[in-house]
């Protein structure tokens, strides 16, 4: 290079520093004095050009059936994916081996080679005795654990002779008022030896005294004693709906239970942080683990508020999930979730113990898919999805009834339900590999796609004040009639389609199975058995142990161990709760639909 | 103008399963007509007493827990009672067909199940409330 080719580099060099300056200096004032024209600007050219690369591909796929593909949370998806869309995934960072962190292929090391995952059918109706004899014919017919459904006077802690409870002692649960109706509902079942689920969250702390106690006075060691309490009172004013006082009582009764577990019963898990309810409410998949996720968030920071420790608490805690029709969807959703709380618990709780940063979850597929039309093809349904909650390595299921858009389960669907997963489990190979969909292009993509979705979501709530303050002032209420009624449009606009329900309608509706019903006599048997449980007390003990809950419940005292006290007292459920509410108040969610 | 229909969604009982009710209470406001959602664990005696102070043409009862039996007959008991026989009762939910029946035989117009879509409920209230005027 000559002397003078040299300087007209450097004549150039120096030409554009200039010209670089000048941009800059032109970008910023422009961006001072135009920030709005310069934002809709930009965001017109984006649409337009979001917009032509959608018709492009329109126009590419020409032969298509549809115009937009989509999950149920409204993620677009491609034809096909490959390398290039995983092209950061790290397996170390990002997935792991099973049974290390972050999760992602698993919780252990073994998974279904070591053990199966648990059958449990969530169970219960009519007198505590019918539900005696379902509980004893599931485990004859291959069920490994126990989940109990209450029925609503119980979910929300009424006796069955209430007023409020008329029509619906025992309709869709089993109703427990007392001690000596979960004697009956345990009689000749092994208490100490079978896990247990109970679906309970509003009375909790009554049920779980209860259990207690029986385990207790049949000899065995509260040490030894293992199962689940929901006990998950957020996802109640989201979902489920079964509260009765303000949210910040009600978690405090949540972490009341926690405590207690903590120190005693190190192999009950007090919380089942709940995404199902949420889902079945109307709320998409993304938006069950956001706001689960977010609601276990506030449960362990409450937990620490408590004084308890991270590690102390985060073993005991368990999620539940729903798992609904779009298979890979949900597979990559169980997949996001525990790589999602493995972050949080290491990196934001600062847990250091392996097994508080696992996130150890609960099945049922979604009722809200089963249909009433071919009542019959829900059995399909059921053991698909059943095969993505396996696949997406739950730690134990429940499966639908054929029949439950109808009634609640007869004997028979029950059992279909139950051996559905054994047929997964013996026959098909998919337990024997772990996480066999692992550095699939499309599930690993989606399943960064669903996580980073849900990190937005957690973000937005927490900028919006925490789960809480979105509850007080409705945002969950608001988002979930949004993606309620956006399914509902899809099913009638056909984008969304059901067989049966928009797509190949039977002529007529019919079914060939006799539905259950609980007859209404059982209300009045009920309401006399409980009539005569109030007459075998010391109603002076009662009233005794009643006033003690109350002033503690004033001062924000240890409640469980009063309620135990209760519970071996005699106290109905009705009547603990009644002391409650009269210190807590009576909580009404804003009119929202 | 023609005048408004006027429509009480509400679930009777203690069963929480709301996401039925507002999708009906907010599909049917869409189709132009005025819904008063009555929210969760109204007793029969509350449903007719805001249905009488709304002045409505229709209430639609949502129940999912089984107590369809008792509570809709009973909300039917206390309109006649209280002598309305101007508001027609219609009824969505988890029902076997068995009970769709004797629904309509203790006098709700019609048991919409699951799987029926907005349109179709928003056309027969107009039918039944247009003829009924």
């Amino acid at each position: 290079m000559s002397l003078e080719d040299c300087n007209s580099w450097q004549k150039l060099l120096k030409q554009a520093r200039v010209y670089r300056v000048i941009v800059l200096w032109k970008a910023l004032s422009t961006y001072n004095k135009h920030l709005i024209i310069m934002n809709s600007v930009g965001d017109t050219v984006l649409k337009q050009i979001e917009l032509e690369r959608r018709e492009r591909e329109r126009a590419k796929k020409g032969l298509e059936r549809k115009n937009r593909f989509e999950t149920l949370s409204g993620i677009e998806i491609k034809c096909f994916y490959k390398p290039e869309d995983i092209k950061n995934l790290n397996y170390e960072k990002d997935l792991g081996d099973p049974g290390h962190y972050p999760f992602t292929r698993g919780i252990y090391e073994t998974m279904y080679r070591g053990r199966l995952w648990t059958i449990r059918m969530f169970s219960g109706f009519g007198s505590p005795r019918e539900t005696n004899s379902r509980w004893k014919d599931l485990i004859a017919h291959g069920e490994t654990g126990l989940s109990c459904a209450f029925d609503y006077p119980t979910l929300l802690g009424y006796d069955s002779d209430d007023p409020l409870a008329r029509g619906e002692v025992g309709r869709c649960g089993v109703s427990v008022s007392c001690i000596k109706d979960m004697e009956e509902l345990w009689n000749g079942i092994p208490i100490g030896r079978i896990t247990v689920n109970y679906t309970i969250n509003t009375p909790a702390i009554y049920i779980l005294a209860c259990h207690f106690a029986l385990a207790e006075a049949q000899g065995y060691p509260l040490a030894e004693v293992s199962g689940t309490t929901q006990n998950d009172m957020l996802k109640e004013f989201i979902g489920q709906k079964s509260y009765r006082f303000p949210p910040e009582p009600h978690v405090n009764i949540v972490i009341d239970i926690i405590k207690f577990c903590v120190k005693n019963t190190p192999k009950w898990h007090p919380i089942s942080v709940s995404g199902y309810h949420i889902r079945e409410a109307g709320a998409t998949p993304v938006q069950e683990l956001a706001w689960t996720i977010a609601n276990g968030i506030t449960y362990i920071e409450k937990c620490l508020e408590a004084g308890l420790n991270v590690d102390d608490v985060a073993p005991i805690f368990s999620f539940f999930f729903a798992c609904g029709d779009n298979f890979f969807e949900e597979i990559a959703k169980f997949r996001a979730a525990r790589r999602i709380w493995a972050k949080i618990m290491r990196e934001r709780f600062n847990a250091k113990k392996s097994s508080s940063l696992i996130l150890r979850f609960h099945t049922q597929t979604a009722g809200h898919t089963l249909t009433y039309q071919y009542p019959e093809l829900n059995i399909v349904r059921v053991a698909i999805q059943a095969l993505a909650a396996v696949l997406g390595g739950t730690q134990s299921l429940h499966t639908n009834s054929f029949d439950e858009a109808i009634c609640v389960p007869t004997e028979k669907a029950a059992r279909i339900a139950t051996l559905t997963q054994r047929v997964i489990a013996h026959e098909t190979g998919v337990a024997d590999v772990i996480d066999p969909l692992g550095g699939s292009y499309y599930v690993e993509w989606l399943t960064n796609e669903i996580e980073n979705r849900a990190w937005s979501e957690i973000e937005k709530i927490e900028r919006m004040g925490g789960v809480i303050e979105c509850i007080k002032s409705g945002y969950f209420l608001v988002e979930i009639a949004k993606s309620a009624n956006e399914y509902r449009r899809k099913i009638e606009g056909g984008e969304i389609e059901k067989v049966g329900v928009n797509i190949l309608q039977p002529a007529e509706l019919k079914y060939d199975f006799k539905p259950l019903k609980i007859p209404l006599e059982l209300e009045y048997e009920r309401r006399k058995l409980l009539s005569e449980f109030r007459k075998s007390r010391d109603l002076q003990k009662v009233n005794y142990v009643l006033d003690k809950l109350r002033r503690a419940a004033e001062k924000n005292d240890f409640l469980f161990p009063v309620v135990l006290e209760a519970v071996k007292s005699k106290a109905t459920i009705g009547e603990v709760m009644h002391v409650f509410e009269e210190v807590y108040g009576r909580y009404r969610e804003p009119t929202i639909f | 103008m023609e005048k408004k229909i006027r429509v009480l969604i509400a679930k009777p009982g203690l069963n929480g399963h709301d996401r039925g009710a507002k999708i009906v209470a907010r599909g049917l406001a869409e189709e132009g007509m005025e819904v008063i959602y009555a929210g969760l664990w109204n007793t029969p005696e509350q449903i007719v007493e805001t249905a009488i102070q709304e002045d409505v043409d229709v209430i639609g009862l949502s129940i999912l827990s089984g107590a369809h039996d008792v509570l809709v007959p009973e909300v039917l008991k206390i309109l006649k009672e209280k002598g309305v026989d101007n508001v027609i009762v219609i009824v969505g939910g988890t029902i076997p067909l068995e009970d769709v029946k004797l629904l309509k035989d203790y006098g709700v117009k019609e048991v919409f199940l699951p799987g029926t879509t907005i349109p179709e409920i928003a056309k027969f209230i107009r039918q039944i409330v247009h003829k009924t005027e």
